[in-house]
């Protein structure tokens, strides 16, 4: 199990290849993928049991991103997991990419599920976790929703169900729901669209253990998820408070950045905040981080297209 | 000549496979007394359940049980449960979930509750859906036999059963198989093409057509995606005219995808018979008839298709 210091740099790797991919694309999701990433790499680096050598192990955990727009989140921690070679990030959205716009269970080993139609992954999962359950699998199931995505009516169709699903030999504790709170869907904030709250309420109104975090804090989230999984007899609900384009200031918070890509200039400014570089030391930076040298070159290479 | 609604037929044959198979278990939205998985659920509680009067999510905790190596049939009124298209497609189709959608109540048969409880588009939309198969059939044998090809078949299928109950058309010695039709009556005319509730009118019409010295071929198409392309067009090209018969839309279903097929391969008059506009209320034989899909409907219209 690698440390924590070891996870904020994977994080930070990811938050750069999210940004990369997206500029290569031209377009995409870079405030959700970046307002979920902690949640996604905390997962997956410290708390997952999978395979990338065997992505149909039948015991594995799983991961189902109903907020499928946010996938550029989840290629950067599969490809840094070795699910498939980092260069093909850059594939992302392109003709005969594996790397669809939204994820494709048949496309790409790792996915488990199509999602980003909103709404549709929560039944998924409790079909998994009732599954597992009944087969005796340990195998564990997480589900990373976003909050304008719980307007959909079908996510309450089994917020009502699976807490009495399977009762009482194969209650679901084996399932882990986060909902990824970063306060902007497509049009505006949350809260001006449609408002959600109160969803901690809501969620315990229909029998969940709720427990809320910040979705940023590595610590707190493995917390949540320890006290998720040692929770018998129902799943559980964790509220990961997050900011939607995190660790870039200029997509922070700012609901234009819920779907479209940066230009190159952006993403290199991006990139260098991600990395925690004042502008004037920027220059001397790259002098020796050959990595994000090269980097910045090939964003350099996308202008003159 | 038995009698029993296909529905009924699934339900036993369900109870039998359930058995054999460990990996099946039922899906229900509040209508297990109806789409007949009562009796699959009273033997083996443990592999039926119930989620509510809540359709998407049923279709969606089936995908999720599907992934995980079970086999289950999510079930309820073909309206209510096709009505849930996008998570079918989504989570079903494009994720390609082994899961068998079963549609009861299919078509106006269902009579008095009308026009809300009929599936009526529910194979136009379904047909658009790349992966999923599409199986109507006909009787009790041939429902027994496509509920035992839906455990073996890898991939989403969808089954549309009836709520009436229909005579048997098949001999005994069939066995079905997907994207195979069956001829039921042998003839040189025209080609009747009927799916489901209505195949035994056809063999019915055929008869009174025989009496006005039209001989009619009926084929039993309970393979709808895929089709038998070659038995259609074999057909197609010894009789020179299709009839197609069926307790739905006239848009969309059989008679669309028959239509489609010998209109790119074999250009052929094809005269489609099926439910005009939306259902309504009503007894199961006066609907019939007002929508020509009785023996007498369906020998008038042939004969005024073949201008005899």
């Amino acid at each position: 199990m690698i440390d924590d210091a070891q996870l904020a740099a994977i994080a930070r790797e990811c938050r750069v290849q999210i940004i990369r991919m997206i500029t290569h694309a031209g377009s995409g999701h870079p405030g959700g993928s970046l307002s979920v990433i902690d949640l996604v790499t905390t997962l997956f680096f410290q708390r997952m049991r999978h395979d990338p050598q065997r992505p149909d192990w039948p015991d594995r955990d799983r991961l189902i991103l109903s907020k499928g727009h946010a996938v550029p989140a989840l290629y950067a921690a599969m490809a840094r997991a070795g699910y498939f070679p980092e260069d093909r990030l850059i594939t992302l959205r392109k003709l005969g990419s594996p790397l669809q716009g939204h994820p494709d269970r048949t496309a790409l080993p790792g996915i488990e599920a199509a999602t980003g139609s909103l709404g549709q992954g929560l039944s998924i999962a409790v079909g998994m976790a009732l599954g597992l359950r009944t087969s005796g699998s340990p195998a564990r199931v997480y589900c990373i929703m976003g909050d304008g995505e719980i307007q959909e009516g079908q996510v309450w169709e089994a917020a009502m169900a699976a807490p009495e699903l399977g009762q009482p030999d194969h209650p679901l504790d084996n399932l882990t729901v986060i909902l990824d709170e970063n306060r902007i869907q497509l049009d505006d904030f949350v809260a001006k669209v449609r408002d959600i709250e109160p969803v901690a309420a809501k969620w315990k109104a229909f029998r969940w253990p709720v427990i809320e975090i910040d979705g940023h804090e590595v610590g707190q989230i493995r917390k949540a998820l320890d006290e998720a999984e040692a929770t018998r007899g129902v799943p559980t609900f964790i509220v990961a408070h997050t900011v939607k384009g995190k660790g870039v200031s200029f997509m922070e918070n700012n609901v234009d950045w819920h779907g479209k890509a940066p230009k190159p200039a952006e993403a290199i400014q991006a990139i260098r905040e991600i990395l925690g570089v004042t502008e004037a030391a920027w220059d001397e930076y790259l002098k020796t981080d050959t990595a994000t040298r090269a980097l910045v070159a090939e964003l350099h290479g996308l202008e003159k297209k | 000549m038995a009698s029993k609604a296909t529905r009924a037929a699934f339900g036993e044959a369900l109870v039998d496979l359930g058995a054999r198979d460990p990996r099946i278990v039922t899906l229900d939205a509040d209508l297990s007394k109806s789409t007949m998985t009562s009796a699959f659920a009273k033997k083996y509680p443990d592999r039926a359940y119930n989620l509510g009067i809540a359709e998407s999510n049923m279709v969606g905790i089936g995908a999720g049980l599907a992934l995980t190596g079970k086999i289950p049939f999510v079930c309820s009124f073909a309206c209510f449960v096709v009505g849930r298209f996008e998570t079918i497609r989504i989570s079903i189709a494009y994720t390609n979930a082994n899961v068998k959608i079963v549609g009861t109540h299919a078509g106006i048969a269902i009579g008095e509750d009308g026009y809300s409880q009929m599936g009526l588009e529910d194979v136009a939309c379904l047909r658009a859906l790349p992966n999923v198969a599409i199986v109507q059939p006909a009787d009790e044998l041939e429902t027994k036999q496509a509920i035992a090809y839906a455990v073996e078949h890898e991939g989403p299928l969808y089954l549309r059963l009836t709520r009436q109950n229909v005579d048997d058309v098949c001999p005994p010695d069939y066995r079905f198989r997907l994207g195979r039709w069956l001829v039921l009556r042998p003839g040189a005319d025209v080609t009747l093409i009927a799916s489901g509730g209505p195949v035994k009118h056809c063999v019915d019409a055929a008869t009174i057509l025989a009496g006005d010295g039209i001989s009619a071929e009926v084929i039993n198409a309970a393979s709808i995606k895929p089709l038998d392309d070659d038995l259609l067009l074999r057909s197609a090209g010894k009789t020179g005219h299709v009839v197609t018969v069926e307790d739905h839309s006239i848009e969309g279903g059989l008679g669309g995808a028959v239509a489609e097929v010998v209109g790119e391969l074999l250009p052929t008059p094809v005269k489609r018979l099926g439910v005009r506009g939306f259902g309504e209320s009503g007894d199961l034989k006066g609907l019939y008839a007002k929508h020509g899909l009785d023996p007498a409907g369906i020998a008038s219209s042939v004969r005024k298709f073949l201008n005899r």
